[in-house]
Parts: C-alpha cells; sequence; structure tokens
C-alpha cells in the first residue's frame, strides 16, 4: 500500500503527474484552475485564489488529504480479485421444501441453470450477484473460496467479482468500438502497465470472431447489430472485466456463435453460469442446474451419452443455421442434403 | 426513527429505488419529497400504501427551501410512527446537496445518464455515503463498471450500489445499509454536508426583467472574454 500523502507533499505534481495521471482529473473534477506544477501540491495551493477555493467549499488543508484518497481509490480499482471456487449452498423453493444441495464451482467451468418460465431461475443469478448469506428469500448462501463473505466484502466486492450479461443490455455511450475499449481498459487502470493496446487488439479480433457479421474500430457501439454487441460484450468480459464470475441470462439466437463465445470466457479462467432455455448451451455445460418451483431440484453432470446426442444436436443446428442463411441470400431449399 | 437523505437528478428512478427499498425493508416508511413546481409521485407512494408530504418551493430556493422545512419532516414522521423517514429531493440544482451530517445519505443516478455525469453532478453525489446506480440492467457490463469507476472518481469512499428500480434487484442490500442508520429524534444542531449558495437579488423576491437597471442585492458578473 503506498502512502499517497507522504508522496504527494514529498513530490512537485510534475512528478505526480507523470506516474499518475489520473491526478488530472481529480483537478478536473474539483475544477482546480491551473497550478504551478513546478511545485508540490501544497505549494501550488497557496498561489490559488481565496475566494475562489471558497466559493466551491474548499480548504488548502482538504485538497492534498483529498487527492491522496482519491489515489488510494483509483490504484485499488485496478486490483481485481482472483476467485479460486463458488459455492452454492442450497436454502429453500417457494413451498419452503430444502434444496439439500451444495455445488462447488471451479475457474474454467461452465454451469447451465434450466427451468420453466417463472421457475426461478433469474432468482438464483440474483443470489449469486448479491452475494447470498442465507438472508435472500431462497434462503440460499453463497462463499468465495470456500469460505463466507462478510457484510463489508459483499459492498466492496459489489459489481467486481461479478459480471453479468443479459438480453436486455445495450451500448449507450457515443464512442466508437476502439474508443470503448480503451475507455473500458484505462477505467480498469489496464493501461498503466502497458499492455492496454495489445490487450484491446485481441478483445477487439475475438469480437469480430464471434460476430456473423465484421465490424471495424471505427463503428459506433450504439451501431452494432444485436448479435455483434453481444459478441463485443462477451470478448470484453473475457478479456478486460476483471469480474471472475459471469452471469448469463439468455442470449439471442442471430449474429453470434453463442457456444464459442461460452468457451471462450471458460477459456479466460472465468466461472460461468448462464440460465438458458435452448438445449445446445445447457448441453454444452459441464453441469446443470435444474430449477423448480423456485428451489434447485437437481443437478446433473453431462454425461457421455449427452456429449454425444450434443453432437448430434449440433449438425441439427447447423442444418438450420445454413437454412437461415440460404434464405436470407435469396436461395431456395429443395434439398436439406445440400445445406 | 431512522432518516435517510435521498438526492439525484430528475427521473433517475428516486422514487422507484425508494419504493423497492420500502418492499425491502417491510418496516412503516414515511417520505417527504421535496420538488421545485410540481411532484406526480404521491400517487405512487399512496398506492404502495406510504405515508408521504410533498414540498414545492415554487419561487423559493429549493436548497434553502430544503433546509427550512427538514426538520418539520422529522416531527411529522414521529408524530405518526415512522420507522425509517426519507427525504426524496428532486428540485436541487447540482450546486447543492441536501445531505446532512450523521444522517445516511443516498444519491440516485442512472447508469443511462452518460458515463461523466457522475462527476459533473456534484456535492449531492460528492458527499453522499452510498451511491445508487439504476438502469444499469439496460447497459454493458462494461459501462457499468466505467460508471462504476466514474462514481469513484468523484466520490471514492461512497459505497456503490446498482439498484433495479423495476425488478427490485439490488434494493436488498441497499436496504441493508438503510437498517445501518443511527436513531434520530431531531435535527437541531446538525449540519449540512455543503453550504447552500448564497442568494438574496431582485431575482429572488419576483424579479423578472432582464437588465442592470433591476439587478439589485448579491450577485456575481460573468467575465466574458472580449
Amino acid at each position: 500500500m503506498i502512502d499517497f500523502g507522504n508522496l504527494i507533499a514529498a513530490q512537485p505534481l510534475s512528478a505526480l503527474l507523470a506516474d499518475y495521471p489520473v491526478v488530472r482529473d481529480f483537478f478536473l473534477n474539483l475544477n482546480l484552475p491551473p497550478l504551478n506544477e513546478a511545485k508540490s501540491l501544497a505549494d501550488a495551493l497557496l498561489e490559488a485564489d481565496d475566494d475562489w477555493l471558497l466559493e466551491f467549499g474548499l480548504t488548502r488543508e482538504e485538497i492534498p488529504s483529498q487527492l491522496a484518497a482519491f489515489l488510494t481509490t483509483m490504484t485499488a480499482a485496478e486490483s481485481g480479485r482472483a476467485v479460486t471456487s463458488l459455492t452454492i449452498i442450497g436454502g429453500r423453493d417457494k413451498s419452503g421444501g430444502a434444496e439439500n444441495i451444495e455445488l462447488h464451482i471451479e475457474p474454467g467451468t461452465v454451469v447451465s441453470i434450466v427451468g420453466p418460465t417463472g421457475s426461478g431461475k433469474s432468482r438464483l443469478l440474483g443470489d449469486i450477484e448479491c452475494l447470498a448469506q442465507g438472508d435472500t428469500p431462497t434462503a440460499r448462501r453463497i462463499l468465495i473460496d470456500g469460505a463466507e463473505v462478510t457484510e463489508d466484502d459483499r459492498f466492496n466486492l459489489e459489481g467486481k467479482i461479478v459480471a453479468q450479461l443479459s438480453q436486455n443490455m445495450n451500448f449507450v455511450m457515443d464512442l466508437t468500438v476502439a474508443e470503448f475499449l480503451e475507455m473500458h481498459a484505462r477505467s480498469r487502470a489496464v493501461g498503466v502497465s502497458g499492455d492496454a493496446d495489445a490487450l484491446i487488439k485481441t478483445c477487439f479480433e475475438c469480437a469480430n470472431s464471434l460476430a456473423g457479421e465484421k465490424f471495424t474500430p471505427e463503428t459506433k457501439v450504439t451501431q452494432l447489430s444485436g448479435g455483434q454487441s453481444r459478441a463485443l460484450m462477451i470478448a470484453d468480459c473475457a478479456y478486460i472485466s476483471q469480474s471472475a464470475i459471469v452471469l448469463i441470462d439468455e442470449i439471442e439466437n442471430a449474429g453470434v456463435d453463442r457456444r464459442e463465445a461460452i468457451a471462450l470466457l471458460a477459456q479466460s479462467e472465468k466461472i460461468v453460469l448462464i440460465s438458458t432455455h435452448d438445449p445446445l448451451l445447457a448441453l454444452g455445460a459441464d453441469k446443470r442446474i435444474v430449477i423448480k418451483n423456485g428451489g434447485i431440484s437437481a443437478i446433473i453432470d453431462t454425461s457421455a451419452e449427452e456429449k454425444a446426442s450434443l453432437v448430434e444436436l449440433e449438425k441439427i443446428d447447423r442444418l438450420l443455421y445454413n437454412t437461415r442463411k440460404t434464405l436470407r441470400a435469396g436461395g431456395q431449399i429443395n434439398d436439406l442434403g445440400t445445406l | 426513527m431512522k432518516m435517510i437523505t435521498v438526492a439525484g437528478p430528475p427521473s433517475s428512478g428516486k422514487t422507484s429505488v425508494i419504493l423497492r427499498l420500502a418492499e425491502s425493508l417491510k418496516l412503516n416508511i414515511g417520505v417527504v419529497k421535496f420538488d421545485c413546481l410540481t411532484s406526480f409521485d404521491k400517487a405512487r407512494y399512496k398506492a404502495a400504501g406510504i405515508p408521504v408530504q410533498i414540498g414545492l418551493s415554487g419561487k423559493f430556493c429549493p436548497d434553502h427551501f430544503f433546509v427550512n422545512n427538514v426538520e418539520g419532516g422529522v416531527s411529522w414522521g414521529l408524530r405518526n410512527g415512522i420507522d425509517v423517514l426519507i427525504t426524496e429531493s428532486a428540485g436541487l440544482c447540482n450546486r447543492c446537496s441536501p445531505h446532512i451530517t450523521g444522517i445516511t445519505s443516498v444519491c440516485v443516478v442512472d447508469a443511462l445518464s452518460g458515463v461523466h455525469t457522475p462527476r459533473k453532478i456534484g456535492p449531492m453525489l460528492k458527499f453522499a455515503d452510498i451511491v445508487v446506480v439504476t438502469k444499469g440492467d439496460i447497459v454493458s457490463q462494461a459501462e457499468r463498471e466505467v460508471f462504476a469507476w466514474s462514481v469513484k472518481q468523484a466520490n471514492g469512499s461512497a459505497q456503490v450500489l446498482s439498484v433495479n428500480g423495476i425488478t427490485g434487484q439490488g434494493a436488498f442490500m441497499l436496504s441493508k445499509k438503510v437498517l445501518e442508520a443511527r436513531e434520530i429524534t431531531s435535527l437541531t444542531d446538525s449540519r449540512l454536508r455543503f453550504t447552500t449558495p448564497a442568494a438574496a437579488c431582485a431575482y429572488c423576491t419576483g424579479e423578472t426583467r432582464i437588465g442592470e437597471n433591476y439587478q439589485m442585492g448579491m450577485m456575481r458578473k460573468m467575465e466574458y472574454e472580449i
């Protein structure tokens, strides 16, 4: 842990800015007037106008300590938390019946969640998202690395170890794909280590290979098709997002290679849980959780026979895919054997 | 009685977050809604069976209006056996914040409002204990992460929570924080976390005409470039 208080007091601003460019953001956030960067912050502030400081409710004493706190927060943001395992300890279903299960999931594992609409699949994803500790309606408990999660950790880890992807998500920023990836990488401070460019490039290429139709780094993220958006979100989750656990709520069929996408997340050593009605995704997972009446009714390991069935199902899927492609291209479907 | 202050830009989802929070808390909630000219939220609170008082600042500075009336809200809450009193302020400019030292403060921001918004909102976010991000379910994970980072830039010590105002996902975590709020019986001698603006000029008292001749009292002139 760096003592930013001392660092800020000892260095001229120019040196501080060279090491921590994010300091510039801090000055912008406070709307500070231009400071003499040859001096330390405290000395430079002596030259700042009193009225101006008063106007913005600031004192000279506060600003260096606020900057120290800011740098502590910003540098902490870059360190994601590695997760070696996720454990789901059963609670109860809608009728109060005990689930009696304990499921241990390790990085690189894909688990699908199946069950009728309204059966409680999203509730299970919700329990994982908030790292439930027996205090949600299902009374389930979620352990990280085999241990209970303290209240403080639940808040501090919020949004940091669990990423979510769903059908309803869109890009809303007015940025190109390249700008968008750079901004995300910067927020994770991966840029500091200097390999951001390579990471962004890998991420972009991967998103393009997942997408049915290609796009350029200059495309606006808001102009991407549904499939391209999903592909970019998945590649970004795999390469740039710090979250160790990825929750997916049904991703659509069109324009993105779903199976390859899920495999990519698993290769990135993520723990992937995917709620789905799609037989290929359900069987493509290592295990599947069956939900009935709000509770986990079974956990099934995908058997060798099921994997063999999956190969057959993929052929059918491929046939449907080619049929769709032919129809879209204005062709006719006279002989299925040629597709 | 516990008390929290909730502030945020218009249409960021404050009322929805409070309604979902109320469902999660299962206590007697009372709301004092501070707004400027109109408020449409009374019906939503009534429908949820939540007692509500509406304060419209009208021609007065909304921030000053809040400070002048918030104590009355505490008395109202105590008289009515409220367990958790929530003030909801929509009618604030970005210059101000209704947050009070020692009172759990929440700022609600909308993930759709743009990634730099948290850095523009000012004291209402900067001095909040908890920043609730709404509408995160419809933006990408990456944008949520960048948005949270932007919040951290403006307020490094805040707890950032994502709450879905429609389904209530995340409201449960917010309710846990609210239950930690301090018990109060009065706000007298408490302090605001940030000053309200000075305002005692002709326009404060109803002047609408433009021109040097009508400008009296405390005011400031911009220095335009030539």
